[in-house]
């Protein structure tokens, strides 16, 4: 037990300096922006107002050494002060914190989606390996993954809502509609269908060959053989045998592809127009709110770090053998 | 060669991708004589269906022509697809060369910034990068290649740390060869099948890349490309489908041709793996 500790111990450490990476980055980011920092820092709205400008400078020291501007910015970001959109008359982190909800719940949504499916028609495909079956889901997942996000969602607009006019086409509820508990589950529900399977389709792909590639490499081990020699069920071969195992690689990249479904979400919301922290970050490019574009950026990257450590945990669930000190 | 060319024609995948893809290549080259006017001309009335007045692929809703649209797009995409990847290969080879022959603490710093740049969203670092140094080929070019260098990175190392230890990498070193020399001179050629075919993979997600930016109005304002066309379009999808409709399939065409030639080179430089997978 004192191995899972120390090893999420060391992984918590780890999250820490990617944080203050990110930090940095973002600190040199504004430095090296063409320009003077404070009005990037201001964007295109507030650079208008010479006393915000003043009152920036004063904020992050911009007359002092690049040091001290560095500490002065670690300081506010450390202290859950991400600044203030002079556009939006609000500050930074309590825009991002009232849309963040909405963007778990669509990532979240996508990501369970896209590990049953992707999972189930991968070891579908691996069990019929060089069938029909095998052939259509590879084909299939060759397909998703070539086709952009944003246009398989707006394709999918036309067909569901557009030609069949089964869900809804933009936004998280119907507006003015008055729903309440249940009805309005209902309807959220109906309005995530779309948005999530577009951005979930993608990663299916991704599982379903993975998961097809790993079930094979792990078909071919002694133990496997040893199961079939002992005369067990074939589905059990598959599932407890296989499958299981074959696992590992899709729970490791799950983790690693979650900073993916982040920076998709940007894309999916504008399509949707789906009122989470992605539509918010395209709203930002278009007014030029650049201090705004950096704080989603930071909250999502410790997004990302929070699901990585998560996929971490569940990692040393999955597989016991694991060293967790190496 | 004979051997390699013979391997990737028995792939049947990899010969469909390589086709298509000389067709869009095709396209890309023939463009300013397929449509020897501006892309960004009005070249009829608005919201012509496809195939009216001459229009293959429809007016768009200035009276555009998509058809001239896509063909001219085909040039920008492929362009700064293969640029990008050229800096992302550059950035990915120096810093995964230096980490797999020095090893030790080179090595641990090198593949700590990596995991850095491979844990952060890197769409959402690719949005700020372009926002804030502004929309042009040269800033969409260079922050492609920052955010897609970290696995090419990984890959090097690896075959830099298998093939360092070698006979002929330990007779370069007691020749008095510099490490440079024997880096780019003597290892990296050992080491450059996993690099192509990590590169081709590399040109298709910068195709999703520089659409996706495009799409968002983060493109170079001068350039058309099939990224804007659909994001220009998608608030009139109810009354013109075909607007959007068309950038979309020539990107994702592009996309999976470069795929299936990326698996084909895969297979062809390494048959031995692809027989264990049944290919």
């Amino acid at each position: 037990m004192g191995g899972r500790l120390g090893f999420i111990a060391q992984r918590l450490v780890k999250a820490v300096f990617v944080i203050l990476g990110i930090i940095v980055l973002n600190f040199l980011l504004i430095r090296l922006a063409p320009g003077d920092p404070a009005l990037v820092l201001a964007g295109e709205a507030g650079a208008a107002d010479p006393k915000f400008l003043d009152d920036l400078r004063r904020e992050f020291g911009l007359d002092q050494p690049v040091w001290r501007q560095l500490l002065i910015y670690m300081q506010g970001i450390l202290s859950f002060d991400l600044g203030f959109s002079y556009r939006q008359k609000q500050p930074i982190l309590d825009l991002i914190l009232a849309r963040l909800p909405q963007t778990i719940l669509l990532t979240g949504t996508a990501l369970a989606f896209a590990i049953v499916a992707g999972v189930s028609l991968g070891a579908m495909a691996a069990r019929h390996v060089g069938t029909w079956w095998d052939s259509a889901i590879t084909t299939l997942a060759l397909l998703v993954y070539a086709m952009p996000q944003f246009w398989l969602g707006l394709m999918l607009v036309l067909l569901f809502s557009v030609q069949l006019g089964w869900l809804p086409t933009f936004g998280s509820n119907t507006i003015n509609s008055g729903f309440t508990g249940l009805d309005h589950a209902l309807d959220v529900g109906r309005h995530l269908i779309l948005p999530s399977l577009t951005l979930g389709l993608f990663f299916m792909a991704v599982y379903a060959r993975l998961t097809r590639a790993s079930m094979l490499e792990v078909a071919d081990l002694d133990f496997v053989r040893t199961g079939r020699a002992k005369g067990l069920a074939e589905g059990r071969i598959q599932r407890s045998y296989i499958l299981r195992n074959a696992l590992l690689p899709v729970v490791t990249y799950a983790g690693l592809q979650a900073g993916y479904l982040v920076g998709g979400s940007i894309l999916i919301e504008t399509v949707f127009a789906w009122p989470g922290i992605g539509r918010l970050a395209f709203e930002a490019v278009l007014v030029r709110d650049y201090n705004l574009l950096l704080g989603i950026f930071i909250i999502a990257s410790v997004l990302v770090i929070a699901f990585n450590l998560l996929t971490d945990l569940i990692y040393t669930i999955v597989d016991p053998r694991i060293e967790l000190g190496a | 060669m004979r051997d390699f060319l013979r391997r990737f024609a028995r792939n049947k995948g990899a010969l469909i991708g390589a086709a298509v893809l000389a067709l869009v290549v095709a396209l890309a080259l023939l463009a300013p004589f397929l449509f020897p006017e501006d892309p960004w001309d009005i070249a009829g009335p608005p919201f012509r269906r496809p195939g009216e007045m001459g229009f293959l692929l429809g007016t768009d809703t200035l009276g555009r022509d998509v058809a001239a649209g896509i063909a001219h797009g085909a040039r920008v995409t492929l362009l700064l697809s293969l640029v990008s990847t050229a800096v992302a290969l550059s950035i990915g080879v120096v810093l995964g060369a230096i980490a797999g022959y020095h090893g030790g603490w080179v090595d641990d710093l090198v593949m700590r910034f990596t995991e850095f740049f491979q844990t952060i969203p890197n769409f959402i670092l690719l949005v700020v990068l372009v926002a804030i140094f502004t929309p042009s080929i040269t800033s969409i070019v260079v922050a492609i290649g920052i955010v897609s260098w970290p696995p090419l990175a990984r890959i090097v190392r690896g075959e830099f740390l298998t093939l360092r230890s070698r006979e002929f990498v330990q007779a370069a070193e007691v020749l008095g060869q510099g490490s440079a020399r024997i880096i780019f001179g003597e290892i990296l050629p050992n080491a450059l099948s996993p690099v192509i075919v990590s590169a081709s993979l590399m040109v298709a997600t910068a195709v999703l890349l520089e659409s996706a930016l495009s799409f968002l109005g983060l493109g170079d304002p001068n350039l058309m490309s099939w990224g804007y066309m659909i994001g220009a379009s998608r608030t009139v999808i109810r009354q013109a489908w075909w607007i959007s409709c068309f950038p979309g399939i020539a990107i994702a065409l592009t996309v999976l041709a470069l795929n299936l030639v990326g698996e084909g080179l895969s297979d062809a430089l390494n048959p031995r793996l692809a027989r264990k997978r049944g290919a």
